[in-house]
């Protein structure tokens, strides 16, 4: 039986850990994850899981330790935010390269400088590239459940790539939130045992991890990659399904938020995603067809499906938690890619990017529907006065 | 050369499976000097089986001999040659300088271009 209980977004992740009960866990602390490793380190210390707890001088070596541990064979999770996932930065590309199926937890945070330990999406966005699979959540039950589908997803024998859950640093990070924990053995059940066909340690059929890899054949593993990503889409959606079954949830690579019949839609991620459903339902009151897109799956990124789903609107917004600086316009990376997606797939929509929230800067419904009635001015004009736009900065 | 694969032929993530298969690797075709047997006698001192950074000395180990050079994986450094007391003996007694080349040493690295036209030996 499933049980309720008032959990931050950080210890709903713990708890996720604890009840998947990964052989390894290497971290360092950082804020606004910290907690969320600090809380397993207690459930390791009362032998409520049975995992090898390795506390590491920094997070370049807790990336190496997971990757390490991998290769051997193991089921490895670790957390960390913004500077921390950029001090790892070497090391995370290698755990996606040498195929490490590593489960990370990710609390959004702003990247220094001015030091700042709030949240918004630069972290995150500088690991897009890297061939990590990256999955959004709107809260800490989100966080929880994508959590527990990550370890199936990254696993399978066709994708075999890392992946991060991400969520909002202390905005959904370290909020006390209603969460549905599941029974223990149901999470067993559902994650199973990793079986690794390729283990390190298995010293009776040795094998080589991490040579050296020149212009002969560099390019071909960098094609498996892309080979892995292309098939990622495909187990997200199946293990999501069997997921959605057995735990009764209604999760797909995004969430169509009251668009069927929408005029215009925003597209956002993590929790700005629940502070537009309110902006939306508000002017819906007022008779306007708004509509949302929430994004839980950002990479591998699901453009042509997103593109059928705008389709039908008239002007879309996007919202951006970062800046791509000296990109076109100075846009956010989301923008890039949903511009690319609506255009290659021959969507042809006004499309205006709104970054905001840089630093933990608050987001307010009132500003979101400030986005909304633009977008009708947009879809009735049809033309977007200003491409890019930085929502609540002072002038 | 070798036939390369295409992606979906090798292991993920730059594995090799097979232990031991750098013997598969012809580092050979890097040398620029190939070590060759001289004239003077070799002692079988074992000195350049010693020294050989890439295991290239062959050696009849139940005669105790030394026979040749694995040319498959050999790059051509020369410090077998460098090492080897005996070439140091002929070039004390020699007038002037001894080439690296010269027929009177007992191994001498000839360049890889002048075998070209016979081919591997």
């Amino acid at each position: 039986m499933s049980k309720f209980e008032a959990l931050t977004g950080n210890a709903a992740v713990s708890n996720a850990m604890r009840q998947i009960n990964p052989d390894v866990v290497a971290a360092y602390p950082i804020t606004p994850q910290t907690d969320t490793v600090q809380t397993f380190s207690e459930f390791v210390a009362d032998g409520l899981v049975d995992t090898e707890f390795v506390t590491v001088e920094s997070e370049h070596s807790a990336m190496s330790a997971c990757v390490g541990a991998s290769s051997a064979g193991a089921r490895v999770m670790t957390a960390t935010s913004a500077n921390g996932l950029a001090l790892m930065w070497e090391i995370v590309y290698i755990a996606a390269s040498n195929r490490c199926p590593i489960v990370m937890s990710l609390v959004n945070r702003a990247l220094s400088a001015p030091i700042n330990i709030h949240c918004d999406h630069s972290d995150v966005m500088g690991i897009r590239d890297s061939g990590w699979i990256i999955l959004m959540s709107e809260n800490g039950q989100e966080a929880y459940d994508n959590i527990i589908q990550a370890i199936r997803i990254g696993e399978h024998p066709d994708v075999l790539l890392p992946v991060a859950v991400c969520q909002d640093g202390f905005i959904t990070s370290h909020s006390l939130e209603r969460v549905e924990l599941f029974d223990d053995q149901e999470v067993q059940d559902f994650i199973g045992t990793r079986e690794s066909e390729w283990p390190l340690l298995d010293v009776d059929d040795p094998k080589t991890f991490g040579p050296l890899d020149f212009y002969d054949y560099y390019y071909e593993h960098k094609r498996q990659q892309v080979e892995a990503m292309e098939n990622a889409q495909g187990v997200i959606r199946e293990v999501t399904q069997e997921f959605n079954e057995r735990f009764g949830r209604n999760y797909g690579l995004f969430e169509g938020y009251r668009l069927e019949d929408a005029e215009v839609a925003v597209i956002a991620a993590n929790s700005t995603a629940g502070t537009a459903k309110t902006a939306v339902d508000n002017l819906r009151d007022e008779g306007l067809k708004a509509g949302l897109i929430k994004l839980r799956v950002f990479r591998p990124f699901p453009g042509q499906e997103l593109a059928a789903a705008l389709r039908d609107v008239n002007a879309v917004a996007v919202m951006d938690r970062a800046i791509s600086f000296g990109a076109m316009d100075n846009a956010g990376p989301l923008f890039s890619e949903v511009v690319s997606a609506l255009v290659l797939n021959d969507v042809h929509v006004p499309v205006a990017d709104y970054v905001y929230g840089l630093g933990g800067r608050d987001i307010r419904p009132d500003e979101i529907e400030s986005v909304y009635r633009e977008l009708f001015d947009i879809a009735e004009s049809g033309e977007v006065k200003l491409r890019v736009q930085f929502l609540g900065v002072r002038e | 050369m070798t036939q390369m694969k295409g992606w979906k032929e090798i292991p993920i993530g730059g594995m090799i499976l097979e232990a031991g298969n750098s013997e598969e690797y012809n580092t050979g075709d890097w040398r620029a000097f190939r070590p060759v047997f001289g004239e003077a006698d070799c002692t079988n001192c074992m000195l350049c089986w010693l020294n050989c950074p890439d295991s290239s000395i062959l050696v009849d180990a139940e005669n105790e001999e030394m026979i040749g050079f694995d040319l498959k994986h050999c790059k051509g450094c020369g410090i077998c040659a460098a090492v080897c007391p005996v070439n140091a003996g002929v070039i004390r007694r020699a007038d002037g300088e001894v080439a690296k080349d010269d027929p009177r040493l007992c191994i001498r690295m000839v360049e890889e271009g002048k075998f070209q036209e016979v081919g591997d030996e």
